[in-house]
């Protein structure tokens, strides 16, 4: 029998990757104590009213991050709404429905869509989206426009073509995910379903469940991606500090605010207010990071019978 | 960062040249950027020697990277303050190097003529207490033009800039209101309207939209072909903005221009002057620790004031009046050469 032992030149490539696996650790640290280095004048200054207060006028030097925070979040939300049932579905016809010959153009045609520049999404925003948009909210019915999803007036930059645009950005990310998620599902499972006489819809149906970590996993990674999209959004979001629940209304997202406004800024106040800014938006990503991270494990703690139940009752549902 | 960025690309460039040659970096504010770069590539086809790098960073940017002496010299739209000019390490010159105008622009369908406005009723649009464009005060001002009875949307710059700037001076020089609830300064809080990206964007939303009102620097409204409207001068008059009417303004200001040249020159005085007008400076330190780029500098300033004016009508720039080139030659002696 041969005995197993660490040779020299493995242990160092285990300490090697090891410390590469550390330094992504100390980066990230590195990067929250930067961020609050450079920006504990604000942090000092405003302290928790930076988050609650929504005035932002650096002539007075009064900084409050909520409209930001708020655009931020709503327009993540609305692309995540828009995007993941699209992109799930497109998942699912990839990986179970297209016939062979449709599904390799339809991958390199949504990965094609990832790799295009935000910049050039950011312009064809302006220039297709936002007049498309606008005359979408001139047709609006006045009686629509009581309602306070889409009150204001019809400039066509706004909540709703951020969202859209960011939708389409979020895509491709999402569904190539969820389809390499739902080609790991093992084929034993599918014949297992069908032998059991699920019709080809429940076989999909049991594959998503058992796919459904993952799936989670690839909508967390869109909504992290719009969290932190800038220039495409700046561009046709319309750049406003206001909290509205509008769709039509202008507003601002964090990353738009540190992307538009760092260059002219000229007092440390001032600059300490947005890289706060940025603090924040590294805080609420990391939020939302771990807060996926729960719920995905979460969902694989549940115990083994609750599980099971839960498969059985989507194959007979 | 961005300063380690630059001695790294200093040092990449300055790899390449002679060892005679002589490499000069500079940074700030983005509306001069156009004429810069054609001033520093015309310099160097007449001094070989001699490469000047300029990034068009944001005034702010600008003055940060100077005071911290990442770069040679720094470019702003709005002068430095004094509490900047006493955190900086030594002592800052400012040099007016040529003049630029923002133009009121707006997209009325069916309103072809050129509509004229006042201070004050802009600022009023601008603070949102004007809404209409059949406001009384907008029609008053404009004697047989029939407005539509629509909602002014107003379009602004989303980032902070030095255009914003030269906007809200002016607002603010003549609305008292517009100074106390919005202010002057490169990025303000504004109680209305909608952010556009730079010029173009704002250009951009105007054309798109109607019913629009928004500012650009001329360049941008002459190559978008926007109508910009005539704005009514400390005398009474309606002046459009033209390089003339521009350079009368600085010609106006001359007289009482104060020797660190920091002045504004919105709402200047004159029968011809356009109010909307501003400077945008260069900025050097008077002793600086390289006597070799100083000299240059020097050199490229006298020749910016003279023979580099030519460039300013083409690209959309006004040039300096012959009194503040002759102050400024004269002021340009009091940067240490030896």
């Amino acid at each position: 029998m041969k005995r197993w032992r660490a040779r020299p030149d493995e242990l160092l490539f285990r300490a090697g990757t090891g410390v590469f696996a550390l330094l992504l650790i100390v980066l990230v640290a590195g990067i929250g104590v930067e961020l609050y280095r450079q920006s504990r004048l604000s942090i000092h200054e405003f302290g928790w009213k930076f988050w609650q207060t929504d005035v932002w006028d650096p002539v007075s030097g009064e900084f409050g991050a909520r409209p930001f925070i708020w655009g931020t979040l709503y327009s993540s939300v609305l692309a995540l709404v828009l995007a993941a049932p699209i992109a799930i579905g497109i998942a699912i016809f990839l990986s179970e429905l297209s016939p062979l010959w449709l599904r390799r153009p339809l991958v390199f045609l949504t990965e094609l869509l990832a790799a295009i520049p935000s910049i050039v999404y950011g312009l064809w925003g302006i220039f297709v989206l936002v007049p498309w948009i606008r005359s979408l909210e001139v047709a609006t019915p006045p009686w629509m426009k009581t309602i306070p999803l889409f009150t204001g007036p019809p400039i066509g930059v706004g909540m709703l073509s951020a969202a859209i645009i960011l939708a389409i950005m979020v895509i491709p990310f999402t569904s190539s995910v969820a389809r390499e998620v739902l080609k790991a599902v093992p084929q034993a499972q599918r014949e297992g379903a069908y032998a059991l006489g699920a019709t080809r819809w429940e076989a999909i149906r049991m594959a998503l469940f058992y796919a459904r970590t993952g799936i989670i996993g690839a909508v967390m990674l869109g909504f992290g991606r719009a969290l932190g999209e800038t220039m495409a959004v700046t561009m046709v979001i319309g750049n406003t500090p206001r909290i509205s629940l509008s769709l039509f209304a202008p507003q601002y997202t964090m990353a738009a605010v540190l992307a538009n406004e760092f260059a002219e800024a000229g007092d440390d106040l001032y600059l300490h207010a947005l890289v706060e800014i940025g603090f924040v938006l590294f805080i609420i990503t990391l939020i939302v990071n771990i807060g996926s991270r729960v719920f995905i494990w979460s969902l694989g703690r549940q115990p083994r019978s609750a599980r099971v139940a839960d498969a059985a009752a989507a194959t007979a549902a | 960062m961005k300063g380690y960025l630059t001695i790294a690309a200093a040092v990449l460039a300055g790899a390449t040249l002679a060892a005679d040659g002589i490499q000069i970096n500079g940074a700030g504010a983005t509306f001069p950027n156009p004429i810069y770069q054609k001033w520093f590539s015309e310099y160097n086809k007449l001094h070989p020697d001699v490469r000047i790098n300029y990034q068009s960073v944001g005034s702010g940017a600008g003055i940060r990277q100077i005071t911290n002496r990442t770069v040679f010299f720094g470019a702003t739209d709005g002068p430095m303050t004094n509490d900047q000019l006493l955190a900086a390490p030594g002592k800052i010159l400012h040099f007016p190097t040529v003049l630029g105008a923002v133009v009121p622009v707006y997209n009325i369908p069916g309103v072809s003529s050129d509509l004229k406005f006042s201070g004050t009723v802009l600022a009023n649009i601008f603070l949102g207490t004007i809404t209409k464009w059949n406001d009384p005060a907008i029609t008053q001002l404009n004697p047989g033009v029939t407005l539509p009875g629509t909602d002014i949307t107003v379009v602004h710059r989303a980032e902070g800039s030095g255009t914003t700037y030269i906007w809200v001076d002016y607002l603010s020089k003549v609305s008292p209101e517009f100074r106390k609830r919005v202010g002057v300064a490169t990025s303000v809080q504004w109680p209305v309207g909608v952010g556009g990206q730079r010029n173009e964007g704002v250009a951009g939303l105007v054309s798109q939209t109607p019913g629009s009102l928004g500012y650009v620097e001329l360049i941008y409204a002459l190559q978008n072909k926007i109508s910009y409207g005539q704005v009514r001068n400390m005398n009474g008059k309606f002046v459009r903005a033209s390089a003339e009417s521009v350079t009368a303004a600085a010609d106006a200001a001359a007289a009482k221009m104060p020797a660190d040249f920091r002045v504004s020159i919105t709402n200047a005085p004159g029968d011809a002057v356009y109010p909307v007008a501003s400077f945008t400076w260069l900025l050097l330190f008077e002793n600086a620790p390289d006597k070799k780029q100083a000299k240059t500098m020097v050199e490229f300033m006298k020749w910016a004031l003279a023979d580099g004016q030519k460039y300013c009508v083409d690209l959309g720039y006004a040039p300096l009046p012959k009194p503040v080139v002759d102050m400024e030659l004269k002021a340009l002696q009091q940067i240490k050469t030896q």
